[in-house]
């Protein structure tokens, strides 16, 4: 799923299969126009109603308005919840990254006749449900558990627990979303000739420079993909916050959430899932320019 | 020394392998647990209560088959339209190419709690009522971009020379369709499917924001997080892990036996089926 | 090219009693061999001989099961790819596809910690013939000048050993012709031993002073292309370096320096020294641009003493240069007779009786 995102779009089929006719149009008007009214009106109707402002004397009810201060409301109220978020996702990105890679190398290069089942392996926990996955962490970082038992023993847990603490949302983010770093890296990394490893160390690189100046330059559309496809869902959670963390770890889909369904306040609900939108999609589009690799559609 | 620089790698990935697996066997070793209190997030004593009274708890089948429902539907529906556009994409030439990619991609980009809360924007200016019809709208906006992405690289990974083959001995644009270009995209849309369906089946955030009252198997979980999830949710999320894996690898050994009956033609990278690759 | 070709003390390469084996496989057996510094080296043989498991060790690229590799007396069997004073052309070149030509070809110096790697790529490129070509990413450039990258990228760390994988193997036929001319006259050049890995023998005769034909993981012969061509000591070698008519037989007499072998009811002759056989059962072999063929009513033109075997055409094929006759003999072989076309229009046609006759010092003798 995630690594279709990852494969290189470019190779498009030569011209002469393709064909211009109207039934080109016939093929693509159902689907888009389900993606049109239900993807891009939504957000077209989330825009307008982030500038409504409330009918007076009846509270819950909302008027079309272009009430800007709704989004000054939104940030001064929010703004932790906002850096949280990206700080969250970001730690969690980068902390998925670290433990993928490896994987995903061992998978693409190493495992030969193991492969398949490996990547069935990566693929296998998202079959058990997302939110009992999360739950299950309760267990496993319980004030009493071993692992907490463990750490605490090292004296290397700041409030001398992990459930309920910014480490277990973390924690959380990073594990659910772990195949979304693998898979892509393993599109890549399964790419790489292995002659140019060899290459490398027949040119004098060591392991080290190897990895460096050739395996990682050439697995990079790899980590773009995968780094975004983690951070996009990670930011955007609140799952694992609400599960694992305490009401001083909320990101920002709590309070979107929080805001929507039990406060009823549309306006500001609406300018706060506006504003984590825009603000994914301006890193994104930065993220893949520095990058260098656009063809990611 | 030298094992260990050759081992390193490999040691790496099973501890992560081993990491994937840690809250699969909470999951699965807890549905065989007898709670102390209404938590069932501790070992306490051996009981087959949550596998022999499946359904004891009031709502959690329900819920479940709700699931499987919007599931079929969702996964079905979002197929068709997806591998419709994922035809016209790669076969097509046609204005406004890139604006159709980008409404393609923005859906894969976009936090679901923000496509949850604009959904649910549009249902209240409108006065929609919320339930399934709501949830499985939203199921199928949020898969066919999926289903694109998978289709669409199955058919670019086949070898154009084979419908020119087609059209060579003699079949129409129909039959060639129906002979060689179908039969040789099956498995891609198959693979599509099966991930429709099980992002349908295990999505929460989207629905919960679109189900209105109406319970999926995840919105019961949520629930029941609050007051103590009852061990038959542990039972079933076992059942439903262990099919899974069944059916993945079922398919993959499948293909492999398939491909080494067929010697004589090299691996494609493009036939692993559930496992859509580039 | 000053910065090229100095004035190293370059050292033969030495492997002694080298054996690979990959589980029960015996990829390498027992390989022991000298390669004289600065020479032409081909390793020749049908693919899965253990040309390449011999190359990637000398790489450094696979662990030897046991034996040693050495350059002049320093064993460099323990060293890693990197550590060793040995470059690798690699087959399909493996060029770098995030780098361009220039640091393709720096990769090397730069990983050796040399700082001002400008004069020298320069320089390489030059040689090569590809400096306008600096600044172009691999996939930007042909076949052919992706070839001579992977050759400057290899040659401008000076090794002591510069080893080849099937360079020109994905290459079309011309342009491979011109790279073995262009080959051999930067290896003249920069004096480097080069040790060349093929299974093409014309590209292996035309480029090496000296050819090792390999054959199940051992060395079956080894020589000057020409003295191997020419007098072949195993039935393997005959074969597989050009082609070869081999009749068995046994020896029945001496005749002075000649033998004397009956075949197949004939009786040929071919000189002693000629024969590696040891008992006097043997292989008779003769190549055959080495054999004439007459006409039947021709027969008085065969001069005396040459070897004769009558026979029918099968088959005639015109391939410009030559015809190649297969011709069937008697006892049912079929042999192959080239002919250079220097007579247009002279041709024997299938189904002719013909007389195929050879001089006995183009024979040779082979153990069956």
């Amino acid at each position: 799923m995630v690594v279709g995102v990852a494969a290189k779009g470019g190779t498009s089929i030569a011209p002469g299969a393709q064909r211009r006719s109207r039934t080109g149009y016939f093929l693509l008007l159902p689907g888009m126009a389900w993606l049109g009214i239900f993807f891009a009106i939504p957000i077209a109707t989330l825009f307008m109603t982030s500038l409504q402002a409330p009918v007076e004397g009846a509270s819950g009810q909302y008027a079309p308005a272009f009430q800007v201060s709704n989004y000054a409301d939104a940030i001064i109220e929010y703004w932790p919840q906002f850096l949280r978020s990206f700080l969250y996702a970001g730690i969690a990105t980068l902390l998925a990254l670290v433990i993928a890679y490896p994987l995903a190398y061992f998978i693409a290069v190493k495992a030969g006749r193991w492969r398949t089942l490996m990547l069935v392996l990566v693929i296998a926990p998202s079959f058990a449900s997302f939110l009992l996955r999360t739950y299950a962490w309760r267990t496993i970082l319980a004030d009493e558990s071993p692992v907490t038992t463990f750490l605490n023993a090292l004296h290397v847990l700041p409030d001398d627990r992990i459930l309920n603490t910014s480490i277990a949302v973390i924690a959380g983010l990073t594990y659910n979303f772990l195949p979304f770093m693998v898979l892509p890296l393993y599109a890549a990394l399964e790419r790489l000739d292995p002659r140019l490893i060899e290459a490398s160390n027949d040119l004098y690189a060591n392991p080290i420079t190897t990895f460096r100046k050739v395996t990682w330059p050439l697995s990079l559309p790899g980590v773009v993909a995968g780094t975004l496809l983690t951070f996009i869902p990670a930011a955007g959670d609140y799952i694992n916050a609400e599960l694992l963390g305490s009401t001083q770890d909320r990101m920002i889909g709590n309070a979107i959430q929080t805001n929507f369904i039990d406060f009823r306040d549309y306006p500001i609900a609406s300018a706060l899932s506006f504003m984590l939108m825009a603000a994914i999609l301006v890193l994104v589009f930065a993220y893949i320019r520095r990058a260098g690799t656009e063809d990611l559609v | 020394m030298k094992w260990l620089r050759s081992h390193l790698v490999g040691m790496f990935a099973v501890l992560a392998l081993v990491y994937l697996f840690i809250p699969i066997s909470v999951i699965i070793v807890l549905s065989f647990n007898k709670p102390a209190g209404k938590f069932n997030i501790r070992w306490n004593e051996f009981s087959l209560d949550g596998w022999t009274n499946i359904c004891g708890v009031p709502g959690v089948c329900e819920s479940f088959l709700t699931s499987i429902q919007i599931g079929l539907i969702s996964a079905l529906a979002a197929t068709v339209l997806g591998t419709l556009i994922a035809f016209a994409l790669v076969r097509y030439r046609f204005r406004g190419r890139s604006t159709t990619n980008l409404l393609i991609f923005l859906p894969m980009a976009t936090p679901e709690v923000v496509m949850g809360a604009s959904l649910l924007a549009l249902f209240l200016n409108l006065q929609f009522p919320l339930g399934q019809t709501t949830v499985i709208i939203a199921h199928i906006m949020f898969i066919i971009s999926f289903v694109v992405v998978t289709v669409k690289a199955r058919l670019q990974g086949m070898d154009p020379r084979l419908e020119e083959a087609a059209r060579d001995l003699y079949a129409s644009p129909g039959q060639t369709f129906r002979y060689v270009t179908f039969p040789l995209v099956l498995p891609g849309i198959l693979g599509a499917a099966l991930l429709g369906f099980a992002l349908s089946f295990d999505d929460f955030i989207i629905s919960f924001f679109n189900a209105g009252t109406l319970v999926t198997f995840p919105i019961y979980i949520w629930g029941a997080a609050q007051r103590g999830i009852p061990v038959q949710v542990n039972a079933l999320a076992t059942i439903v892990f262990i099919s899974a894996l069944a059916i993945v690898l079922f398919v993959q050994i499948r293909g492999q036996m398939k491909r080494k009956s067929l010697t004589a033609a090299p691996a494609n990278p493009a036939t692993i089926d559930v496992l859509p690759r580039s | 090219m000053s910065t090229i070709t100095s004035s190293r003390n370059i050292e033969d390469l030495r492997l002694e009693n080298l054996v690979k084996s990959f589980g029960d496989f015996l990829a390498v057996d027992d390989i022991t061999l000298t390669i004289p510094a600065g020479s032409f080296f081909a390793l020749l043989g049908a693919s899965g001989c253990g040309k390449t498991t011999t190359l990637r060790m000398i790489a450094g690229l696979e662990d030897p099961t046991s034996g040693t590799i050495k350059v002049g007396n320093t064993d460099i069997t323990g060293l890693r790819a990197f550590q060793r004073p040995v470059n690798t052309v690699f087959q399909s070149y493996a060029l770098f596809p995030h780098l361009d030509i220039f640091e393709n070809v720096a990769f090397g110096l730069r990983r050796r910690g040399i700082k001002d790697v400008t004069p020298a790529v320069e320089a390489m490129l030059e040689l090569v013939e590809l400096a306008p070509m600096a600044r172009r990413k691999p996939a930007q450039l042909s076949g052919g000048q992706q070839q001579r990258v992977a050759v400057a990228r290899a040659l401008i760390n000076q090794p002591d050993v510069l080893l080849l994988d099937e360079p020109l193997g994905a290459l079309d036929l011309k342009l491979r012709r011109q790279m073995q001319i262009e080959l051999k006259r930067i290896q003249t050049e920069v004096g480097t031993t080069f040790v060349h890995v093929t299974h093409d023998q014309e590209e292996a005769m035309t480029m090496a002073d000296t050819v090792a034909v390999m054959n199940a993981g051992r060395i079956e012969q080894m020589g000057h292309p020409a003295d191997v061509y020419e007098l072949p000591k195993t039935a393997f070698v005959a074969n597989f370096l050009g082609q070869a008519n081999l009749f068995s037989g046994s020896v029945t007499g001496r005749d002075g320096e000649d033998l004397v072998v009956a075949t197949n009811g004939l009786s040929m002759r071919l000189p002693a020294q000629r024969n590696s056989a040891t008992g006097t059962e043997l292989l008779v072999g003769v190549r055959p641009e080495k054999m004439t063929i007459l006409d039947e009513v021709d027969a008085g033109k065969i001069p005396t003493g040459s070897n004769l075997v009558t026979g029918l055409v099968t088959d005639v094929s015109y391939t410009g240069v030559s015809t190649q006759y297969l011709v069937e003999a008697p006892w049912g072989q079929v042999l192959n007779v080239f002919e250079q076309n220097v007579i247009v229009g002279d041709r024997c046609e299938v189904g002719d009786p013909v007389l195929v006759h050879w001089a006995p010092e183009h024979t040779f003798g082979l153990g069956s």
